[in-house]
């Protein structure tokens, strides 16, 4: 433990709800605009998350509010490992760990919508999984260390080294958001046909320490889209957050130009820009570069 | 008596005395007691020859070889009475081969052989007896209660002495392998496991049983003739027949290539690795305390057990890549097929397949860390997998089923049950557990070691790996309500080896620093020199510390709030009007509409079957390759 990794942690449990949230509205806005609506205020989600804590508390069991808080605390644990430069194979190992207990809650339901939710979200987990250890594999290769702080300071930009995996992980981003064509487990909007998958049966504070994990889980992608581009300069770092939130609106550009995919697309397709982009990119980082 | 013979003769007297009982009484503090004593003898015996490092024993007897070669004959003819009275050729005529080949050998060329030191301990068979001793003492226990449900449940002849015969012989056979240097004592001992597992499997004489037991017994004794022709062409070449001269053979650069590929294929059958996986699959038919000491201490370790031995001798060379191939291939296919299934014994068979193939893909890598990551692999994998056969069997005599699907809300029908099994299900693939730990060394180590393949093999394997896990474990913590509770008639011996595993499955993850640091280390150190830079660096304190806060907060967390929510509840969202039960809803038309959940095994993509035939299609062409390539004496 460095100071610099106490500042870490420091910021991203203060800045990463923070900035999450805005990124949240943001998204919501120019959803919004992308459909010609107005739109809610960028603060919308902000309120929203205070108004399911005033409500009438529910819950359809005794053990969904654990799961889900399990869920969140593993999230933040994650990102504070990330944050505090710390391995990045442990990062997508806890994250995995904060997804399994997502599943469980929603599984602990024994609700027809939660199941097929949780069924396809741990569906989603296998099929982004193969990319995001590749991409970590990658930055060791290209960069030395698994570490984020030598990953952050160390000379070079990962990026060009690192382009295959750079856009395989974009491709998952998408997974990992939850958005369309991959929004398999939670869908998007209700009413369709899972009605809200995975937090069908969250409710009140549950559902938000949900909203409030996925924020600080949006900071923690976003932060993995920094590092490709950090080689230790300011500029770097001013380019690497651009592009961060070039990612993110990559994102919601994709969320509303497709509709919804089959279940077998999201296997299939991912596994085979994990195979692709990602193995052939890792084989010229171990025998070319 | 020095702790050695006490391990490998006390077991087997035991064994005698236990086929000699017939009454209940007798037999189950007779275990207890036994049991006991074969895990302090374990503990003591580690603990006596930790600090020595390598220990050899002279231990010889002129007339013992000769009696070995008496049992082997008397077991082949046993093997030839068997198969003509069930009409089962293949494997009677296999032991002839073998008992032909180990005659001619026994009379033209072991003649004035003789070995140094015909024992020895190191700090890996340490490993070994630990596991063989406590693991397998404790299924041994388990299995008097268990044995006893299955007599009132199965009404044939009793045939419990029969069985707890053959498993004490199998626990002597077992500590033997790992403690043997001479080569003969090693494949003797490797036979009677074999032999053994025949017999275990064939307990209940039912038609698949019979089958089961004699595809085991084919496929072992293909495993069984390598050896022993591995064992002849070292010794015509070398006059020698000690493993540690074979391993000095091959560090110093004498062309050992042949037996040591010979040994490769017999370690792979017995570690049921592609293509010889049918044979763990099939031993699914026995009682579950024999494929708990199947699949967790005993038999199928032997044959990781002599691929990590080998090591040192694998890495870079043809062998090598043909090891580590086949393990990871059987890693990727085995995790695959194991998505299909929904039978839970399956389920583990095919995850042991696969963790077996990481092992043995470890091995065959042979540098420092992929050994460290393979011994650990082995020492997590025994604990945790016994613990689940064993909570398994348990669940099924209380439910009535191994199927998954029936394992609905067992959360409040088997509380306590429930509770172990989602501990050694989260010990198979999560972080901070053990398991999770050593697939990422391995992880580390095959990107060290520029494997692509490997690498491919282990990113894809383990993403399916967590998918067939969580969805076992969402079966078991459902909540359904109106359920009875039914574990109240579980055996209180059931309970404590249940326990006392599910507190080893945790105290290993405490305590794997100083098992590798007190260990682990020193053995890797003894065979191959320092460990590198990286390795320290990746699994050096900081790391440590960060996990072991991790699993107290996995510890905590559900003491501390688990089952406290006082909200008021209400009930689950349905397609109409929820009935109040959470079990059926009225829908369109006035119909009540009972509500089932189904897991999700995507059969048309992962089915057994198919993953089966990939695997082996590819995995033989590897051996064959290899076996080819070194006979043409092709070096890389």
């Amino acid at each position: 433990m460095n100071w610099y990794s106490l500042i870490g942690v420091a910021l991203f449990l203060l800045l990463a709800p923070a900035i999450g949230c805005l990124l949240s509205g943001i998204d919501r806005k120019i959803t919004a605009r992308m459909q010609r609506r107005v739109g809610p205020p960028v603060l919308q989600p902000y309120y929203d998350v205070r108004k399911l804590i005033e409500k009438d508390q529910l819950a359809v069991n005794k053990v969904v509010d654990y799961y889900v808080l399990c869920s969140f605390l593993f999230t933040i644990f994650a990102g504070c490992i990330f944050f505090a430069g710390g391995d990045l194979l442990i990062v997508v190992f806890t994250s995995t760990l904060a997804d399994v207990f997502l599943v469980l809650a929603a599984y602990s339901c024994n609700s027809p919508y939660a199941q097929v939710g949780a069924q396809r979200e741990i569906y989603q987990l296998m099929a982004y999984e193969p990319m995001l250890l590749l991409t970590m594999i990658g930055f060791y290769l290209a960069k030395g260390s698994y570490q984020m702080w030598d990953i952050l300071t160390g000379s070079g930009v990962a990026l060009w080294p690192m382009l295959g995996l750079f856009f395989g992980f974009l491709f998952i981003l998408t997974i990992k958001f939850r958005k369309s064509p991959f929004d398999l487990s939670t869908s998007e909007h209700a009413h369709q046909d899972i009605v809200k998958g995975l937090t069908t049966e969250f409710s009140g504070k549950t559902l938000a320490v949900f909203e409030v994990s996925h924020w600080f889980e949006t900071v923690l992608l976003l932060g993995v889209v920094f590092l490709f581009f950090a080689n230790g300069t300011l500029w770097s770092y001013i380019l690497g957050l651009i592009f961060a939130f070039l990612s993110f609106f990559l994102e919601i550009i994709i969320d509303n130009s497709f509709a919804r995919m089959k279940w077998q697309v999201v296997l299939k397709s991912s596994w085979a820009v994990a195979a692709v982009l990602g193995l052939i990119n890792i084989a010229l980082l171990l025998w070319v570069l | 008596m020095s702790p050695i013979a006490f391990l490998l003769l006390f077991p087997l007297v035991i064994a005698i005395l236990l086929l000699l009982i017939r009454s209940d009484r007798v037999r189950a503090p007779l275990v207890y007691v036994s049991a006991t004593a074969i895990i302090i003898a374990s503990v003591y015996t580690v603990c006596r020859y930790l600090n020595d490092g390598t220990t050899m024993f002279d231990f010889s007897w002129e007339p013992l070889g000769t009696l070995m070669f008496a049992v082997e004959v008397i077991l082949c003819i046993t093997v030839i009475c068997l198969g003509y009275k069930y009409k089962k050729w293949a494997a009677p005529v296999l032991a002839v081969i073998q008992t032909a080949i180990g005659t001619w050998f026994e009379l033209t060329q072991a003649g004035g052989l003789t070995a140094d030191h015909n024992l020895y301990i190191d700090e890996l068979s340490m490993i070994m007896v630990l596991i063989i001793g406590i693991i397998g003492s404790l299924i041994t226990v388990y299995a008097v209660g268990y044995m006893k449900d299955f007599q009132a449940h199965d009404k044939s002849k009793d045939r419990r002495p029969w069985f707890f015969f053959v498993m004490y012989v199998f626990l002597s056979a077992m500590f033997g392998i790992v403690l043997s240097n001479n080569l003969m004592w090693m494949f003797f001992f490797w036979e009677i496991t074999t032999f053994c597992s025949f017999f275990l499997i064939g307990y209940t004489r039912t038609d698949e049983a019979i089958h089961n037991a004699f595809l085991q017994l084919k496929l072992n004794i293909i495993g069984g003739i390598a050896f022993i022709v591995a064992i002849a062409v070292f010794v015509c070449d070398q006059h020698v027949v000690e493993m540690d001269k074979l391993l000095e053979c091959g560090l110093s650069g004498i062309d050992v290539v042949l037996p040591v590929a010979l040994l490769c294929l017999a370690g792979i059958v017995k570690a049921a690795q592609m293509p010889f996986q049918s044979w763990l699959l099939g031993a699914m038919v026995a009682p579950t305390p024999t494929s708990a000491l199947l699949h967790s201490s005993t038999m199928v370790k032997a044959g990781v057990f002599l691929l990590l031995k080998l090591a040192p001798l694998l890495g870079k060379d043809i062998v090598g890549y043909a090891v580590m191939t086949v393990g990871a291939l059987t890693f990727l296919l085995a995790s695959m097929a194991a998505v299909s299934q929904s039978n839970a014994k399956r389920v583990l068979a095919y995850s042991t397949i696969a963790n077996l193939g990481l092992i043995v893909a470890c091995a065959g890598v042979g540098t420092y860390e992929a050994v460290w990551a393979g011994i650990l692999l082995m020492i997590f994998h025994a604990i945790t997998k016994s613990l689940m056969f064993l909570s398994v069997g348990t669940a099924e005599h209380h439910i009535g089923s191994r199927n998954i699907e029936d394992m609905d809300g067992l959360f409040e029908r088997m509380p306590r049950l429930a509770a172990i099994m989602i501990i050694g299900i989260a010990g198979m693939f999560l972080i901070p557990f053990g398991m999770l730990i050593s697939k990422w060394a391995a992880l580390t180590t095959f990107v060290e070691s520029e494997n692509l393949v490997l690498i491919a093999c282990l990113i894809f394997g383990s993403a399916v790996t967590s998918f067939y896990w969580t969805k076992w474990l969402g079966k078991l913590v459902g909540v359904v309500a109106h359920c009875e509770n039914v574990e109240k008639t579980v055996h209180k011996d059931e309970w404590a080896v249940l326990d006392i595993l599910t507190v080893l499955v945790i105290a290993v993850c405490f305590g794997f620093p100083l098992l590798s640091e007190y260990i682990v280390s020193p053995y890797l150190i003894h065979v191959f020199g320092n460990p590198p830079e990286a390795f320290l660096a990746i699994f050096g304190t900081e790391y440590v510390w960060i996990l072991l806060a991790m699993l107290a907060l996995l510890i905590i967390l559900p003491i501390a709030l688990l089952n406290k929510s006082k909200k008021p509840q209400s009930s689950i969202y349905m397609a109409g009007l929820n009935n109040g039960d959470n079990q059926s809803y009225t829908g369109s038309m006035g119909a009540t509409v009972n509500v089932t959940l189904r897991n999700w095994y995507m059969e048309s993509w992962f089915s057994n079957d198919r993953m089966d035939k990939i695997g082996v299609v590819m995995t033989v062409l590897v051996i064959v390759v290899t076996f080819a390539l070194v006979l043409a004496g092709v070096t890389l």
